[in-house]
């Protein structure tokens, strides 16, 4: 059950990257270039996104609670840190080099390209790095 | 001009209100935040239990593309590149605890103030980059 819920999460957020063109990192390297022909869709990408998400986030926020009545924990961490701060813009600038994040890049891995490969194997590397220091 | 019935607008956002139903699907059904970035970090340590629903959120994640492929995708043309990019991906979002789904949709939604201030850090560096790369004569 669990799993079959979360997998038609997943569809649903996979197709939405599919149609929303965010799979295509010219689209998101475009909307970065904000010096250059500026593409807007990323914009408008999060902001439904944002928006079509925010009274779910609401409701469990509220209730504790999802709608099958199992308790839910947010993220309550409000700390404001230099490791956020540091991740943050770490990220940003692999994001900005290859205009690719997590999502997108997994999806991509169907194109069969070798640099999707590639460039999601450096990322779990670079993720697995981070866990091994920490334990 | 900013036309906002292009297609390429109107797309954006049917996707972006698909993005968001899944995100809305799995907090309401699984009690989750659909942070990829979180989850695939999560998948990788054995000793988190639970990890049907990741692996069936991550799989949901690729099937519509393995069904209808992925369209034009302008991916980094060196191997160098791919490799820097993803690392720095890999690296920055486990220290910050997000990306731009985690982050920049969820965090949002859930009107957190570390999220948001997460989203101007990533976006901010993003642009910076692309500045440089593009136009600041960076090969």
């Amino acid at each position: 059950m669990k799993f079959l819920t979360a997998l038609g999460a997943g569809l649903l957020f996979g197709a939405g990257l599919l149609v929303s063109g965010m799979t295509d990192p010219a689209n998101v390297i475009g909307f970065l270039d904000i010096f250059g022909e500026w593409r807007p869709q990323l914009a408008f990408v999060m902001g439904a996104a944002v928006l079509t998400a925010a009274p779910s986030f609401w409701f469990v926020r509220r209730r504790r609670r999802n709608l099958l009545g199992a308790p839910v924990d947010l993220p309550d961490r409000r700390r404001i840190d230099k490791a956020l701060l540091a991740g943050a813009t770490m990220f940003g600038v692999g994001w900005g080099l290859s205009g690719i994040c997590p999502g997108p890049g997994l999806v991509l891995l169907a194109s069969g390209h070798g640099m999707a490969y590639l460039f999601m194997a450096a990322v779990v590397a670079g993720m697995w790095l981070v866990q091994l220091i920490r334990n | 001009m900013l036309d906002v019935s292009s297609p390429e607008i109107l797309r954006a956002i049917a996707g972006g209100m698909l993005i968001g139903a899944g995100a809305a699907t799995l907090l309401l059904m699984n009690g989750r935040v659909a942070g990829v970035s979180g989850i695939l970090g999560n998948v990788l340590q054995k000793s988190l239990g639970e990890q049907g629903w990741r692996v069936g959120f991550l799989l949901g994640l690729l099937v519509p593309a393995l069904v209808l492929g992925t369209g034009p995708a302008h991916l980094p043309q060196h191997w160098l590149w791919a490799v820097v990019s993803g690392l720095l991906v890999g690296v920055g979002t486990q220290i910050g605890s997000g990306c731009t789904s985690g982050h920049g949709v969820c965090g949002l939604a859930n009107l957190s103030t570390r999220s948001l201030v997460a989203t101007l850090a990533f976006m901010t560096s993003a642009v910076l980059t692309v500045l440089l790369v593009r136009h600041g004569g960076v090969p």
